[in-house]
């Protein structure tokens, strides 16, 4: 059964139109990644996903129900969890207190402070510090931690690469094996496609607001990928 | 781009057909005391700077975000400054109303400094207890009549129906000349700034929009309107007590109106000015009821329809009086130029 | 030494401003939110305490049992009905629907209980003191007041850093939108911080409606006290809070030792020279994140 489905998904900012009737699909227990250009469309999806943005047709499925019409916050609960684009850690709480704001749902699960800091143990000395004072790999760290803390049965990342140097990415990236072992599925939204490909186990590629390719990294073609990258 | 040719033009039938009545009406209440008694005077004059620190305050926050509650100290200040000039230096009190204008305008220059370190609401309050700084200050002072207040003598020796006539018509030019302020600011380079700042100040910063000078004249020439009400209203009570020049109340009825008639429009505190005293004229009798009422409208409009009663006659049909956006209008194939970009709104959500 | 016994009446006023000033703080450091009708929300409180003391026969501080949940109450639904709906649209909105509000309270009040000045009647504590020195004499009532504002602020202080819900109050003040992102329902949490402010104010408007009298139009003053404090003491800290109400009181009993009219005065003129010489307040070392 699949976890997330989107169909005929057309949101918009005031009169501009996002995305074009996306249809995607998410199974329980996968990595998905959506790869696409600046503007795609892709955080847009996620966002209407998380309910920050409404798309005014179509249906948004979790976990075997419709929360199109449902609040954020209420969404959160049902299991989803997103770590927005930019990280954006709460500055003024410490490490600690940020994981904490992240397990305000109270969901059971695996994921607590001592099990987030196991996953990156960069953080631990800094658990007292202010979320403010971090550099950006451990702002991106502890914006992934805080996001499990609610133990959600599909965890969204988006654009976790951004602005950050390759060996950080590979650090961070190498935590999502041990993500999914726990039984939490994952949807990636990611400009790094190389990045996206070697963990997905399905990766979609957005083009100008529409899904422009879609299938398994392995039977996928260079050429294809940059075709619907690019658009040419 | 295609070879069309287009104009960019301002003036609509609805703005051509304003001009003509507004000159109308100008004429024809120019020519009133010869007509009216003068009691009407009285309500004109009260209505006419009604309009006119309306129009000040619109400009002030509706277009310059600057959520000023102290434009009291103003209308407060525009009184003493004719009072001092009229009484204690020798002008003719008809003249210097026009100088007590120019006298707070100054005031109002160092004033900005300081109010303008706070932001948002917190510049809502800072400007208000600037106000009280003002009023207090002259209370208690016993050289400019303290808490009892003054009186214009040198006014009082004008011959009343005189008085009150020039009264009037300087309530009129003000009114119609702070109008036209606002319409010529709009329309010139500085209106251009204030629509910039307003979509977005940081953008409009890194464009090469001077924010705070942007905002420090706004400040000072909506306090310089302020002050020649406060001047017209006092030539016409003259008598000056503190507590009633500067109450917060003249900011109450300002906003009120602005916000009944719509914010942001030129059109919304002159309708909003004629609403307020159609309701004062039949509710002023039930007292304190009248305000909780006056309060609950101001609450529910700006929940229920923030852009205000000019805002929802004009809902279906956009129709303006002051001509003041830029239409494109196509003289050959009928092609609109392209628009390079995408539009603002397409990131108005981080 | 009048100046010794000035200083220390200052003080204890202070308390007093500061548990006003709180409330505001709060609601601006969890929603953005200035509260104009501030005051008059804290004239209710010393109305409602009124009622309680006249119609229950209740001691007025006892009467806060009653005041202090009724404010709570009123805060939870004056922010999930009326203010919420004004926080999309920019600052103009809210400003706009809390001064009439305020219009709308002190207009009410008036038709209800008259222009007259009340006061709470909490017998003879207000006229007990202690002699320190011949010229010092300190009244308990102020020292109690002043005692419960630092319990109420400590509190506050403690709520916010060890519970989840400060936590959560913090969280959205730092980033509205990636609290939403925890699940945290902000509509929610910012209802439940006017009612904390208010519960605070409850407390304020009856302490300072035993040590003063009241009448329905003097909520305005009651807002700018507080904002006063909020000001001087920088924002953001509730420590600062107290001092900043501290530094205003004690300009306010000095500057009524000159004049009369100037005990206001004097305050207002702190505020405007912490604005010109310390924007960010006196007691914040960095400039504001």
């Amino acid at each position: 059964m699949s976890l997330l489905s989107l169909t005929d998904i057309n949101s918009r900012y005031g009169t501009f139109q996002a995305l074009f009737g996306v249809e995607l699909r998410v199974d329980e227990g996968e990595i998905v990644a959506v790869i696409g250009a600046n503007g795609a469309g892709k955080s847009t999806m996620l966002k209407t996903v998380v309910g920050i943005m409404r798309s005014p047709t179509g249906e948004v499925r979790f976990a075997g129900r419709p929360v199109g019409h449902l609040p954020v916050h209420q969404r959160v609960s049902l299991g989803m969890s997103l770590v927005p684009e930019g990280r954006r850690v709460f500055p003024s709480l410490t490490v600690r207190e940020n994981l904490l704001v992240g397990g305000w749902v109270k969901r059971p699960g695996p994921w607590t402070v001592t099990k987030i800091l196991q996953l990156f143990p960069l953080l631990e000395r800094r658990i007292d510090h202010p979320a403010g004072n971090l550099s950006g790999g451990e702002q991106q760290a502890l914006a992934i931690g805080r996001g499990l803390m609610a133990n959600p049965r599909l965890l969204m990342l988006d654009e976790v690469s951004l602005g950050l140097a390759p060996i950080v990415v590979r650090h961070l990236y190498a935590a999502i094996p041990a993500i999914v072992e726990a039984g939490t599925t994952i949807l990636i939204v990611e400009q790094d496609i190389g990045q996206a490909l070697s963990v997905a186990d399905r990766v979609y590629c957005f083009l100008e607001g529409k899904v422009a390719l879609s299938g398994r990294p392995r039977e996928l073609t260079r050429e294809q990928i940059a075709a619907a990258y690019f658009g040419v | 781009m295609s070879a069309s040719t287009y104009r960019v033009v301002r003036s609509s039938r609805a703005s051509r057909i304003g001009l003509a009545v507004g000159a109308l009406l100008v004429a024809g209440l120019a020519v009133l005391p010869y007509a009216a008694g003068s009691g009407t005077l009285r309500t004109l004059i009260s209505f006419l700077t009604l309009v006119t620190v309306a129009q000040m305050w619109n400009l002030l926050a509706g277009y310059a975000g600057l959520l000023s509650v102290g434009q009291q100290a103003y209308i407060g200040l525009g009184a003493y400054a004719l009072w001092v000039l009229a009484d204690e230096v020798g002008v003719h009190p008809f003249v210097a109303v026009p100088l007590a204008g120019l006298i707070v305008g100054l005031i109002a220059l160092p004033t900005a400094g300081l109010a303008f370190r706070l932001r948002g609401g917190y510049f809502a309050i800072g400007t208000w207890v600037i106000a009280e700084v003002y009023r207090l200050v002259i209370a208690n002072i016993q050289a400019v009549g303290g808490g009892s207040g003054v009186t214009i003598t040198a006014a009082s020796h004008i011959a009343r129906a005189t008085r009150q006539n020039v009264t009037y018509w300087l309530a009129l030019a003000v009114a119609v000349g702070t109008i036209g302020l606002v319409y010529g600011i709009l329309r010139s380079r500085l209106g251009l700034a204030l629509t910039a700042i307003r979509d977005d100040e940081t953008s409009a910063e890194s464009l090469g929009v001077h924010v705070f000078r942007t905002k420090l004249w706004v400040y000072v020439l909506s306090s310089f309107g302020c002050g020649l009400a406060g001047a017209v209203i006092y030539l016409n009570l003259l008598r000056i007590q503190p507590d009633a020049a500067f109450s917060v109340n003249w900011t109450a009825l300002m906003i009120f109106v602005v916000v009944i008639g719509g914010v942001g429009t030129i059109e919304g505190p002159i309708i909003g000015a004629i609403l307020y005293f159609i309701l004062q004229e039949t509710l002023a009798d039930y007292g304190s009821w009248y305000l909780i009422l006056v309060g609950l409208v101001a609450v529910v409009i700006t929940l229920k329809a923030p852009r205000g009663l000019w805002g929802l006659l004009t809902e279906r049909r956009p129709v303006h009086v002051f001509p003041l956006q830029r239409h494109v209008r196509i003289d050959a194939s009928g092609e609109i130029p392209p628009v390079s970009g995408r539009p603002r709104s397409a990131c108005a959500d981080e | 030494m009048d100046l010794l016994n000035n200083v220390v009446q200052g003080l204890l006023l202070g308390g007093l401003y500061a548990l006003f000033a709180t409330g505001l703080s709060i609601i601006f450091g969890v929603m953005r939110l200035v509260n104009l009708a501030h005051g008059d929300l804290s004239v209710i409180a010393a109305y409602v305490a009124l009622v309680a003391v006249d119609v229950l026969g209740l001691n007025p501080f006892l009467s806060l049992v009653l005041v202090v949940p009724v404010m709570f109450i009123l805060g939870y639904g004056l922010q999930r009905f009326v203010l919420n709906h004004t926080l999309e649209g920019g600052p103009m909105p809210p400003l706009l629907v809390t001064f009439g509000l305020s219009i709308i309270i002190q207009n009410l009040l008036l038709e209800i209980f008259s222009a007259d000045s009340r006061g709470l009647d909490a017998g003879r504590i207000e006229d007990a003191a202690i002699t320190v020195t011949s010229r010092l004499a300190v009244g308990w009532f102020p020292m109690l007041t002043l005692v419960v504002a630092v319990t109420v602020l400590a509190g506050l202080q403690l709520f916010l850093e060890r519970t989840q819900l400060g936590r959560g109050f913090r969280a959205t003040s730092d980033d509205q939108r990636a609290a939403q992102l925890m699940g945290i329902d902000n509509r929610h949490l910012y209802s439940l911080a006017l009612a904390i402010a208010l519960a605070t104010v409850a407390v304020a408007g009856v302490f300072l409606g035993i040590r003063t009298t009241f009448s329905p139009s003097v909520g305005p003053t009651r807002l700018i006290f507080a904002y006063e404090a909020v000001i001087i003491g920088g924002l953001g800290s509730l420590w600062g809070t107290l001092a900043g109400g501290m530094v205003l009181g004690v300009a306010q009993t000095i500057g009524a030792q000159l004049s009369p009219g100037w005990a206001v005065l004097a305050g207002h003129l702190v505020f405007l020279a912490v604005l010109v010489f310390r924007p960010n307040g006196l007691f914040i070392r960095q400039a504001a994140v």
